[in-house]
């Protein structure tokens, strides 16, 4: 449905995005998962034919978008990291403006303007000026104005960036209907949990790189580790953390306060790491198992963790 | 088209929703443009002209003097108040009265000597504050006059050959020069370009608020999204010049002595340039904060040049021939004609033209420069 080859762009002597390439299925929803910085925004802003590649190319249902009146424009709708609004005009008449960019007027406006209300939940809203509105309704709104036209490929820009777990959670159940739907959706984000829990396939990207790209589950097996073991130790004198790091199966420890982590390859070596623990000063209260995440996969693959990268 | 008119009408919505934006387009030009026309003579239709206030020091007391003293008091254009001579000199040195004039004893009998031929001259002192020089000199015009008429009463006296009428050329005979018309269409274009510089910033305002993206992202094409904002910016300037020339109609009687196509025309003319300078202002400036600075900045020079503030007929020649290249100046010059100078649609053809010229210029440059990534 949306594919991208080899995209590059420059920023003077910036290389924002180097040479990224996926391809979204229809119906898929493809996160782009990377640290501040890293060429997500460049890279959507190529997509929908907003900044001219340096080089590479992109295809939606096999169509270029050449020129400004491109009709391969009206398959997409763009959701910008901004909250992308005129504030001092209200909803409703934000959502006609920008239906009317697509062409859409009258009773055709009109009912889109209710659909995309209420799937954003907006709908007894609509006559407020968006000034009045919350953080979390401006950006239900910013996505609901990018929905007018009916796209079928959606790209997302940090959709949630900067609102509260309530909306956040709203905006997912919303992105959740538009994939049931049998849209399209391009998501990006540095938070590695909504990508975890929303998309299909990742790309993980830094400095202007992709760097690894598959769905979830396989990404999580490029972890180092199967798991990680938390053991909160009953003494906090623990002597001996060299020597766990280096026991069999252990990849990594690290001792934080009295909380002893491991990283494991096999679960199956817990029983005899425990014993190894209870012989060497390092009895112990409590013990629980956390499974690996993307951003261990970020950290595996960069040296640095993606909230401070 | 829908897009197009949509776009106009959000800018509307936006510009009539903004109190601020609404006083300095529509109310400050009606209450800047009363005081310079107020202070520039305001309708000299309907006003008595301020008198230039003179003090008199009569040391003779004779008939001559007294005769002189009467005929000055009628003259229209002084206020002449008997005064003795100390008070006299003190109000001048204070800068309490422009002018004083001081006349000797034995004035009438030497004066009329004088006039014949034989006998020394004698001598009226004129007092003046050094601030008032050209006052003075007015008084000094008018002393003689009145002298010969102060003169000729006396025996075998003689009257002047000639008299004088003064006739300032305006829109008509019996048509006086009102400055409110000159200050109203001045003050028009200052804040339509005020108005102009806020259509600049607020294009540079959508790319930092990621509504440029939105417009990007939408089939549009360059024309729609620059000549809706044109537009709209110049539907705004045609009401400002509409409101604010009816106010000066209704309050202060200015009226459209000359042509009114001529008028209509140099005001969409106007309107049209005053979009374009903002699109310009977009494209040529970075952020929205150095628009702001250098636009002012550049806007308050041109408006200067343009003799809106202080009409250009006041100007030195060389500034006379070198403002004709602010195109501002075109609009002064083409509204003053339709207005209060009365003079016929040709007179507007070249200010018309200089204006569209412009706005063509400042267009292609702003369509040239404008930075149309959404980045
Ligand atoms: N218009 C621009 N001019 C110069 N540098 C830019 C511009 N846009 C983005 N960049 C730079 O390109 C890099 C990638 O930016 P961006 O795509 O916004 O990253 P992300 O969205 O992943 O945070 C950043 O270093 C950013 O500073
Ligand atoms: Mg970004």
């Amino acid at each position: 449905m949306l594919t991208a080859e080899n995209l590059k762009k420059a920023y003077g002597s910036l290389q924002a995005v180097d040479g990224v390439s996926f391809r979204v299925g229809p119906g898929e929803v493809f996160g782009l998962l990377g640290p501040n910085g890293a060429g997500k925004t460049t890279t959507i802003g190529m997509l929908a034919g907003l900044v001219a590649p340096d080089s590479g190319e992109v295809r939606i249902a096999g169509h270029h978008i050449s020129g400004d009146t491109s009709p391969q424009k009206r398959r997409l709708g763009v959701v910008p990291q901004e909250l992308a609004l005129f504030d001092e005009l209200s909803a409703a008449a934000n959502l006609t403006l920008f239906g009317a960019l697509y062409g859409l007027s009258g009773a055709a406006e009109a009912k889109e303007q209710d659909r995309v209300l209420t799937l954003v939940g907006l709908a007894d809203r609509a006559k407020d000026k968006v000034s009045n509105f919350s953080g979390g309704m401006k950006r239900r709104l910013n996505l609901a104005a990018a929905l007018m036209h009916d796209p079928q490929v959606i790209l997302l820009d940090e959709p949630t960036v900067g609102v509260d777990p309530q909306s956040r959670n709203a905006i997912f159940d919303n992105l959740e209907t538009l994939k049931a739907a049998g849209k399209t959706l391009l998501y990006t984000t540095h938070y590695m949990e909504e990508a975890e829990r929303l998309c299909d396939h990742i790309a993980i990207m830094d400095h202007g790189k992709v760097i690894a790209t598959d769905t979830v589950a396989g990404l999580l097996r490029q972890a180092p580790v199967s798991s990680f073991v938390l053991i909160d130790l009953v003494a906090n004198d623990f002597a001996n953390l060299v020597e766990a790091a280096a026991l069999p199966g252990v990849v990594s420890a690290t001792l934080s306060g009295r909380q002893l982590r491991l990283g494991v390859q096999s679960m199956g070596d817990l029983p005899e790491l425990l014993r190894w623990l209870l012989s060497h000063g390092g009895e112990f209260e409590h013990v629980q198992t956390e499974r690996p995440t993307l951003e261990t996969v970020f950290l595996h693959l960069t040296g640095r963790s993606l909230r401070d990268a | 088209m829908t897009a197009f008119l949509a776009l106009v009408r959000k800018d509307l919505q936006i510009f009539f929703g903004d109190t601020r934006a609404v006083i300095m387009a529509f109310a400050a030009p009606i209450l800047i443009g009363s005081f310079f026309g107020y202070v520039f003579g305001g309708n000299q239709n309907k006003k008595e002209s301020t008198r230039l206030e003179v003090l008199f020091v009569d040391q003779e007391q004779g008939l001559v003097t007294k005769q002189l003293l009467a005929s000055m008091q009628q003259d229209a254009n002084l206020e002449v108040t008997p005064s003795a001579l100390e008070p006299a000199r003190e109000a001048v040195h204070k800068g309490k009265a422009p002018v004083a004039i001081i006349i000797p004893v034995g004035f009438g009998d030497q004066a009329a000597r004088a006039l014949f031929g034989s006998g020394a001259k004698p001598e009226i002192t004129v007092l003046f504050d050094p601030s008032h020089q050209v006052e003075a000199s007015m008084v000094r015009g008018i002393l003689a006059g009145q002298m010969m008429v102060a003169m000729s009463s006396k025996p075998g006296g003689f009257s002047l050959p000639f008299m004088t009428k003064d006739e300032a050329l305006t829109a008509r005979v019996g048509v006086a020069y009102n400055s409110y018309a000159h200050s109203f269409g001045g003050m028009a274009i200052q804040f339509m370009l005020f108005m102009g510089i806020d259509v600049g910033i607020g294009l540079l305002l959508l790319r930092q608020r990621g509504l440029w993206r939105r417009f990007r992202a939408a089939p549009l094409s360059k024309i729609v999204l620059l000549g809706s904002r044109a537009a709209s910016a110049m539907l705004v300037g045609m009401m400002i010049l509409a409101v604010v020339f009816t106010f000066a109609r209704v309050v202060f009687g200015v009226k459209i002595e000359g042509s009114l196509p001529g008028f209509i025309g140099v005001c969409g003319a106007f309107s049209l340039m005053t979009a374009a300078y903002g699109l310009l202002i977009a494209a040529l400036a970075k952020t929205p904060e150095a628009a702001r600075g250098l636009a002012i900045l550049a806007t308050l020079l041109m408006v200067m040049m343009s003799g809106a503030w202080v009409p250009s007929f006041m100007f030195p020649s060389w500034m006379q021939s070198f403002t004709k290249l602010v195109p501002a100046r075109w609009a002064m010059d083409g509204l003053d004609a339709m207005t209060w100078r009365g003079l016929g649609i040709e007179e507007a053809l070249l200010p018309i033209a200089v204006l569209l010229g412009s706005t063509v210029v400042f267009g292609a440059i702003a369509v040239w420069r404008f930075r149309w990534e959404a980045d």
